[in-house]
């Protein structure tokens, strides 16, 4: 089944950022639910609606087999389950992925008096990478303006 | 009487519920989910709300093109002087602990002042690409 | 037969990775399989997304809450997941933002964003 209506597409992935949004928040991650439900379906729902009113609403039909994509999607899902196939299940709590948790949790409050455990190692604990991601942020902002900052866009054989 | 009658009004009853929440969400990040990144997305959704609805000219109005491509590099500046302060009173870089009287509250303006930032570069941001992208216009 | 019982519900206990490797496999396969430029960034945003849930469901404690210190809980989930999957959350937006912005100079340039059809009128000139 194609969706070949881009619009659909576009109103497709909004909801599908919302269900995600749900699902983080029922898996406990409540500030990536707010994080995921304001960035993925807000307003990357409004920078795809802006870059389908710029170009086509319309994909063309397709013109290659899909047996190729296909073969290399099922090969990687065959890798990825052998891969994580060792991994503990779901939701228990005595594994090693759990150790370093209780220590940030026992300390927040005492060191930072902030509640938010994820609020202090994002801005205290873990404060470089929040630089970087601000950084990066900085760049996406300044490509973007370079990219489409003049109203005017030029022709297609002139040299830009 | 125009078409869209009841987008403008109903949006015209919620901007400012919109702006005070990003605002909320701000300063309560210490105490519940939020945190600079989430208001800041909210804030520039504001904005975007208001130029759909209302039209790109009077949000370039409101909020100028010029005043937002200044206010994304001040975020980065204010999150990398809160460091560099971090420097000047003793510690190493991003040390809040030298910040205030005693560490806990160091640590506690620390936090604030780089949220802060995050939120201007991030509101910024996504209002500056929005302006770009809605202010190009098709041949 | 104990063992076929023991294999399925091992296969059952890790449904959190069968969902992820099912998402990020899609968001593959879109990313490979379509030429159109707007629908490879949206599969790209998929498979993202899906590395997201990864992450975030291993950090998680079945009996536990979301890990904002309060004095009737106990039992918090990790939160270590949470802080890199919302730096990964911000920077995804911007390389998408990007990615768009990319995507409407190339339809300028070429006149469409079909990737068949800009490799053709590559070939030509």
């Amino acid at each position: 089944m194609r969706v070949r209506n881009l619009f659909a597409v576009v109103v497709l992935s909004g909801i599908y950022s919302f269900l995600m949004a749900s699902v983080l928040l029922v898996l406990d991650a409540v500030d990536v639910a707010l994080t995921e439900a304001s960035v993925g379906a807000g307003v990357g729902t409004v920078l795809l609606l802006g870059t389908l009113y710029l170009t086509k609403t319309e994909e063309a039909r397709p013109v290659h087999s899909i047996l190729l994509p296909l073969f290399v999607a099922v090969g990687t899902a065959a890798v990825l389950i052998w891969g994580v196939s060792a991994t503990p299940p779901f939701g228990i709590a005595d594994t090693p992925v759990q150790l370093a948790g209780p220590d940030y949790i026992h300390r927040s409050l005492a060191e930072t008096g902030i509640a938010n455990v994820v609020s202090s190692v994002l801005a205290s604990y873990r404060g470089f990478d929040t630089l970087g991601e601000t950084t990066v942020i900085f760049t996406a902002g300044i490509a973007v303006l370079m990219l489409l900052k003049h109203a005017i866009p030029p022709g297609p054989d002139r040299k830009d | 009487m125009r078409l869209d009658v009841i987008l403008r009004v109903v949006t015209k009853v919620i901007l400012p519920f919109m702006l005070v929440f990003a605002i909320y969400v701000q300063f309560h990040g210490d105490y519940g989910p939020g945190g600079g990144f989430q208001a800041g997305v909210i804030a520039g959704a504001t904005i975007i709300l208001y130029a759909l609805i209302y039209g790109l000219a009077p949000a370039r109005r409101l909020v100028p093109a010029a005043l937002v491509e200044a206010m994304i590099p001040l975020g980065v500046l204010i999150y990398a002087g809160v460091g560099v302060v971090g420097w000047l009173t003793g510690g190493n870089y991003l040390d809040y602990s030298h910040l205030a009287h005693d560490p806990v509250h160091g640590q506690e303006w620390g936090v604030f002042l780089v949220e802060a930032g995050v939120f201007v570069t991030v509101s910024a941001t996504m209002v500056a690409i929005f302006y770009a992208f809605a202010g190009r216009g098709r041949r | 037969m104990s063992d076929l019982i023991a294999l399925a519900g091992d296969v059952v206990a890790h449904y959190n990775q069968w969902i992820t490797v099912f998402l990020m496999v899609s968001g593959l396969y879109i990313v490979i399989a379509r030429g159109n430029m707007v629908k490879k960034l949206v599969g790209l945003s998929l498979f993202q997304t899906s590395v997201y849930l990864l992450y975030i469901s291993a950090g998680k404690i079945l009996s536990g809450t979301a890990p904002i210190i309060d004095p009737h809980f106990t039992v918090y989930s990790h939160p270590l997941p949470h802080v890199l999957i919302l730096t990964a959350i911000v920077v995804g937006i911007a390389t998408m933002a990007v990615g768009l912005a990319l995507v409407v100079r190339i339809n300028e340039a070429y006149g469409t964003i079909e990737e068949d059809e800009i490799f053709k009128r590559d070939d030509d000139r």
